[in-house]
């Protein structure tokens, strides 16, 4: 119960000073945003789809997918810019849960990727994208727990390096091969057969395969159940993870 | 209400491929009374925050024991959070944050219920005159201001101690006077308080019993007077060229007057006598005689520095 209550202080607070500077929920979507109405539309002759729609629904999920892994894998700069300050100091001084202090400010950044995720949703829709509501829920609980992870993991590793020159770097090299191997921009349906091999090991690709499924109504694909499980085992060991880093002395 | 046993800490830190290990508090015995003000007195890595963070639970000793505020520090430390305060050094506000804000995140997250967290706030804002920002972020405070919400956040759950790292330090001369004020009133309030510092002025004026603090060790503990009884007679400052130190030294280490003489790295030697008034004279007729050119002299009663100086070797302005 403390955990619940303690977790619950700790987004609140987080929430309260993002919405106090809103503009960077929109930062945030603005390059999905650039994405959609300027690399999209040359997706319906690539990719030999018969319509845009047909387009959009690969391609959709995917950008939603990107926003997860990157906007949570950047979260650990706020992070460092509050050790600084002392704040996580004063946080640990007393007897808060830590496991709170993590979860606060990972859901916090579950609920900002979701209102990034809507907001690209409805602009699609604009673009005669068609979804079930329910695979879409569905798909957003994908998202979530990629948000939860990947943000759970940069904290940690924040807490770890404690310096944004190295957290960047650090991060941009996890990223870039997560996101070619992937299948983000382009369905690794098109690899050759070593990619798409290497892809496998890759637990993205199968996140990324499970919610374009659900984008295309095909919620019985088993590649949805198991993109779901991994990324929820991933998840809490990420928590769990990051979690000790927050509970550890921090010198 | 302290009370520890050879507490240490060592780190290890790298040097390109080399390991080293650095003791940064090599075994400290303190006994901190309830309801007094202890300072902890020593130059900038003494192990003074070494120290006070492993008292706060911040950082795991290495070995030793320690007792704080009644709850055994290894064994309990949740217990000693509840039961303390601590106010670090560099801050602890958020810029974007309001110091209402602040102090009631602050009391909640010590469980404190909501609007038991609002009274306590605004209880908190009065006490520290802050009631006129309590609203605005505190990246609009001035130093002085955000150090008072600071040591409010320390005590908003009314610990029974409260450790303050240098909490006078980057503070104009007007907003320190008015911080020593404030810890006073803290102990009136019957809080026990641990101050780190390195000013003697502060360890004087304010503690009531201060340690010194050198290398990792404590060299002497006793209040600012026991402590300056220790070195009997005066103290006698002679200012000097640099390069005329040395001879002087030569010259005066000898005289049978003389208990102690140390050399000053700004030229000029301090001699530690058993009446200033007789030895004035002897010291000018000796510097005269070998035609030194005499700057300045000076007669003082001991000081903190001069008790550091004797314990250390080392005058604490010049480390």
């Amino acid at each position: 119960m403390k955990l619940a209550r303690d977790t619950w202080l700790i987004f609140q607070r987080q929430l309260h000073l993002l919405l106090r500077n809103p503009v960077w929920v929109f930062v945030g979507v603005f390059q999905p945003v650039m994405y959609l109405l300027l690399f999209a539309p040359l997706l319906k002759p690539a990719l030999n789809a018969p319509t845009q729609a047909e387009a959009y629904k690969i391609f959709v999920p995917g950008l939603l997918v990107l926003l997860a892994i990157f906007g949570g894998l950047f979260q650990g700069f706020g992070l460092i810019a509050e050790l600084r300050a002392g704040v996580i100091e004063r946080s640990r001084v007393t007897p808060v849960s830590r496991l709170a202090l993590l979860l606060g400010r990972s859901l916090r950044d579950v609920v900002s990727l979701l209102a990034q995720a809507v907001i690209i949703t409805l602009l699609a829709l604009l673009f005669d994208l068609r979804v079930f509501i329910g695979d879409l829920l569905l798909a957003y609980l994908m998202l979530a727990l990629i948000a939860l992870m990947t943000s759970a993991v940069s904290y940690g590793v924040a807490l770890k390096v404690k310096s944004e020159d190295a957290l960047a770097p650090l991060m941009n090299t996890v990223a870039q091969p997560v996101l070619l191997l992937s299948g983000i921009l382009l369905p690794l349906a098109f690899a050759p057969g070593w990619l798409q091999g290497v892809a496998k090991w890759n637990p993205f690709s199968w996140a990324v395969d499970g919610t374009r499924a659900l984008f295309n109504g095909d919620v019985g694909n088993e590649r949805v159940w198991q993109g779901l499980t991994i990324i929820t085992v991933l998840a809490a060991a990420g928590v769990f993870w990051a979690a000790r880093q927050f509970a550890r002395s921090v010198r | 209400m302290i009370e520890t046993r050879g507490l240490r800490k060592s780190f290890r830190s790298r040097a390109g491929r080399e390991t080293k290990t650095v003791d940064a508090v090599r075994g400290v015995d303190l006994d901190v009374t309830a309801g007094e003000i202890f300072g902890f007195l020593g130059p900038n890595g003494a192990g003074k925050t070494t120290t006070l963070r492993m008292l706060a639970t911040l950082i795991e000793p290495d070995g030793g024991q320690a007792t704080v505020a009644g709850a055994d520090l290894l064994k309990d430390p949740g217990e000693v959070r509840r039961r303390i305060g601590y106010v670090a050094q560099g801050g602890s506000t958020w810029d974007e944050s309001t110091a209402r804000e602040e102090l009631v995140l602050q009391a909640r997250m010590y469980g404190i219920g909501k609007a038991e967290a609002q009274r306590r706030a605004v209880r908190a804002l009065e006490a520290f005159q802050l009631t006129e920002f309590a609203d605005r972020k505190c990246k609009t405070y001035s130093g002085g201001q955000r150090r008072r919400v600071e040591i409010a956040l320390g005590i908003i759950h009314e610990p029974k101690i409260v450790f303050l790292d240098e909490p006078t330090t980057g503070l104009d001369p007007q907003s320190r006077a008015h911080m020593w004020d404030e810890i006073r009133r803290l102990r009136t309030d019957g809080m026990t308080v641990f101050i780190t510092t390195h000013y003697l002025d502060e360890a004087d004026a304010l503690c009531d019993r201060i340690a010194i603090m050198d290398h990792g060790e404590v060299v002497a503990e006793g209040t600012p007077a026991e402590l300056k009884r220790e070195i009997s007679g005066d103290v006698v400052q002679v200012g000097l060229e640099l390069a005329d130190t040395g001879e002087a030294e030569k010259l005066l280490d000898g005289e049978e007057y003389v208990n102690r003489l140390e050399t000053l790295d700004e030229g000029g030697l301090r001699l530690f006598v058993d009446e200033g008034a007789t030895a004035i004279p002897r010291i000018l007729r000796r510097i005269d005689a070998a035609g030194l050119d005499l700057r300045s002299i000076e007669l003082h009663r001991p000081s903190l520095d001069d008790v550091f100086l004797t314990k250390t070797g080392r005058s604490l302005r010049e480390s």
